[in-house]
């Protein structure tokens, strides 16, 4: 057993999709706040196959889209440098500044690599003393203790040239912004379980209870997936209001301690701006005094950033759910994969480049089976 | 960890003994460049044509329509399991000349070196592309070396030039793919891409994977066997099926449905991407080739194919389609449709 | 983003006071940080995210919940389908 494969069956799948269908009397909308959870109900086909009445909103848990433009231009500012060997994971590089993205700067000479974990690049750090050694920290809590960790490693190896630029940002006050949203049509969410893994869901039942909202932790394979969907209609159509987990094997309760214990002593939280929504306050984590030497917001002055984003960038009310990415009008024009406008348009897992396959392949919906 | 490579078993004569690393002089044109051509490129590649040392190498010809193709590369790592840079630089081009229905039998090879890399390493490469000439009975006729500064070139750079001859009869082309046509696919994908990551990221395996690259004219003559039958051939490398698949699309101007469950991948391989957060169809190949053919026939060559060791996993794995010109679809394994967009540049660093 | 695969737990070993681990991934194997599970053990099953496990895979309750699964709809097939 690999308890992956296992969770991808279509059988049980096709099971779930039926009881779905035979529970589901109302018209019922369901936002997944994991950028991952888009990717794989895109991937799979999920969306299409739920009954009309349920529409999946596709929520702001996309850490590559939600990091504030002003940090990825202080991001490029500090991997241009000389003497900087800037490490990120792959989904930042084409994510666009103001004026340029992480690629573009790589091109033209700064030394950025793609790195697998933030371990690599402390152990870069190590191996490369006469080099500023910086790793972009980006993520919700599911990566906050492998930043975390990061860092406290380079505090133990005596590591004078690393530092983390880091872009920290909480789930639970984006549900609760978006619940306060006047324009709000989220009745249920799926939480995300991977997030959850690390803290636990008793940030949840105030949020269920005080917004009467079923919020079902789910995983991210099409039967996890299927499943929390499951759970949620059921919910909806009891008419209650509670925090389930369908991610049993995985998440408990009170989540990792461990995890929780030393991104507390390494973070802090703070408010933070997320792009396209605005700042929402306690919503972010910045390193802690005690760490300032690691800090690289701190470490490296980056003096004239004026940063601005596009005019016609409307990803924020795509994040919020509040428009679909064909209903903004530089959707598929100026603003397509190949030249992103907005973030939501370059990452795999945002609902812009989502539905710019989702758009085009609308037609091929009506192709006889094989 | 791999093994460590074994460089030893080349036994170096005495010139290129007192120059252990490249230096700028074996790219000058002078007598250390003559020793690396004397003594290195001469005896690996060993041929008549070579051996006259022109500054153009005469070769006879064939009549009917010749194929001319090439390519660079830049692959990094230079060495990684199942293969070098030099069985890419060589396969590589026979390949793409295979893809045009073409019996490949010259190639030139050009190298661009770093200063500095041993010479050890180069005579495994040039060893390397020498025995996958020689495999694919093709010859070496001319090339060139020009060296370059430290810290400009990564190691080394190949770029080969292909000559092959097309049979009379065929007439394969990206633009030939037609409604109701089949597409298949001679193997499991992602071997060489995972292969040649796996030596960037740490990953080991409890089977090894290794590049797959292999020289496929073989199996497309196999194939040609009818060859009024046989469309379109395409080599997926870099981009994988999915940049090959959306390239035939919008050149045929047709739409392309593909199974999701017909296509095969090693259990590793589909591990690693998941582990990497990669899509299979998406990584590089370097010895397997999608085939759109007619439809009657699709049954006929997949039996020619399978009958040969480089397609005995050859399956169909989608159809052409009038609809949808220039899209490339999946069907997922739960039944919906989606969209399979082609690669947007490269995040990957380079496999090929 | 979140992306978290799981594998099992073939060796474990210390690295710079940390508890690392080779994981193995359906045939794959990576170093894995295993410092946040301590009650890890070989054989174990764990979630990895960016190089650290972050949960120890509960295999009965994966099995329960795959079991409740098999269950689903089956009474509906005895009985002539969903309505």
């Amino acid at each position: 057993m690999r308890y992956l494969v296992e969770f991808r069956d279509s059988e049980i799948a096709r099971r779930l999709l039926d009881e779905i269908r035979r529970v589901t009397t109302g018209a019922w909308v369901i936002m997944e706040v994991c950028g991952g959870q888009t990717h794989s109900i895109i991937r799979h086909g999920i969306d299409q196959l739920l009954p009309d009445e349920i529409e999946l909103i596709h929520g702001p848990g996309c850490p590559v889209c939600v990091t504030p433009i002003e940090t990825i231009d202080r991001a490029l500012a500090i991997a241009a440098r000389d003497g900087v060997i800037f490490c990120s994971f792959g989904d930042m590089l084409r994510v666009p500044g103001t004026e340029s993205d992480l690629f573009a700067v790589k091109s033209e000479g700064g030394d950025v690599r793609v790195v697998y974990s933030p371990l690599d690049a402390v152990r870069l750090a190590e191996a490369n003393p006469e080099s500023e050694v910086v790793f972009f920290g980006v993520g919700f809590e599911t990566t906050a203790p492998a930043n975390a960790m990061a860092i406290e490693q380079a505090r133990r190896r005596g590591l004078r040239n690393f530092s983390m630029l880091a872009s920290h940002v909480l789930v639970p006050p984006a549900i609760e912004a978006i619940l306060q949203s006047p324009a709000n049509r989220v009745q249920a969410f799926l939480a995300a379980g991977h997030v959850c893994s690390v803290m636990g869901f008793w940030q949840y039942p105030p949020l269920a209870e005080a917004y009467g909202v079923p919020i079902v932790v789910t995983g991210f394979e099409p039967v996890d997936l299927l499943d929390g969907i499951r759970r949620a209609v059921l919910q909806l159509e009891a008419g209650e209001a509670r925090v389930e987990n369908a991610y049993e094997r995985i998440v408990r309760r009170e989540g990792n301690r461990a995890a929780q214990e030393l991104v507390e002593r390494v973070f802090e939280v703070t408010a933070r701006a997320w792009r396209g929504i605005g700042e929402i306050p306690s919503s972010g984590l910045r390193i802690r005094e005690a760490y300032a030497e690691f800090d690289a917001e701190r470490r490296f002055d980056v003096e004239g950033l004026v940063s601005h984003e596009s005019e016609l960038c409307r990803s924020g009310e795509v994040l919020q759910g509040a428009i679909k990415p064909h209903e903004c009008a530089a959707f598929g024009k100026e603003c397509t994969p190949r030249s992103p406008l907005g973030a939501t348009m370059v990452s795999g897992e945002g609902a812009c480049a989502a539905y710019y396959n989702y758009g085009r392949f609308v037609p091929v919906a009506s192709v006889s089976q094989a | 960890m791999t093994a460590p490579l074994d460089f030893e078993s080349w036994s170096c004569p005495l010139p290129l003994r007192d120059y252990p690393s490249i230096i700028m002089g074996h790219g000058g044109g002078g007598k250390l460049s003559s020793d690396l051509v004397e003594h290195l490129f001469l005896p690996a590649f060993r041929n008549e044509a070579l051996e006259e040392l022109g500054d153009a190498s005469v070769v006879a010809g064939q009549a009917g329509s010749i194929a001319l193709s090439t390519d660079s590369f830049v692959v990094r790592p230079l060495f990684f399991p199942g293969g070098s840079i030099g069985e890419l630089a060589v396969n590589g081009t026979l390949n793409d000349l295979a893809m045009a229905g073409a019996r490949p039998r010259y190639l030139t090879a050009g190298f661009i070196l770093e200063e500095g890399l041993p010479l050890a390493q180069l005579a495994a490469i040039v060893d390397r592309m020498a025995e996958a000439a020689r495999t694919a009975s093709v010859a070496i006729v001319t090339g060139d070396t020009k060296v370059v500064e430290r810290g400009h070139g990564d190691g080394c750079y190949i770029n080969t030039a292909g000559v092959g001859f097309v049979p009379a009869g065929v007439s394969v082309g990206p633009r030939r793919a037609r409604s109701g046509d089949a597409v298949l696919l001679s193997g499991p994908i992602g071997d060489h891409g995972i292969a040649v990551m796996s030596v960037r990221e740490g990953l080991t395996f409890e089977t090894e994977i290794r590049s797959d690259t292999a020289a496929l004219y073989p199996l497309v003559e196999r194939m040609l066997e009818q060859p009024e039958m046989v469309h379109v051939l395409r080599d997926p490398t870099r981009g994988g099926v999915c940049a090959s698949l959306n390239e035939l699309a919008q050149a045929s101007g047709v739409g392309i449905v593909i199974e999701e469950t017909c296509i095969p991948a090693r259990a590793e391989v589909e591990a690693a991407c998941d582990l990497l957060g990669l899509d299979p169809l998406s990584v590089a190949n370097e010895g397997k080739l999608l085939a759109i053919v007619a439809p009657g026939a699709a049954d006929e060559v997949l039996t020619r194919m399978r009958a040969h060791p480089l397609g005995r996993e050859a399956v169909r794995i989608g159809k052409v389609t009038a609809e949808n010109a220039g899209i490339v679809a999946v069907r997922t394994a739960l039944g919906a449709l989606r969209v399979l967009t082609p690669p947007v540049g490269e995040l990957l660093p380079r496999i090929c | 983003m979140c992306l978290a695969v799981p594998g099992r737990v073939e060796t474990i070993y210390e690295e710079h006071g940390a508890r690392m681990g080779q994981v193995n991934f359906g045939g794959v194997v990576k170093d894995v940080c295993l410092d946040y599970v301590p009650e890890l053990e070989i054989g174990d099953y764990t979630i990895v995210h960016v190089g650290f496990a972050l949960s120890r895979i509960d295999e009965e309750a994966a099995r329960e919940t795959l079991a409740a699964f098999e269950q689903m709809g089956v009474l509906d097939e005895e009985f002539g389908g969903p309505q």
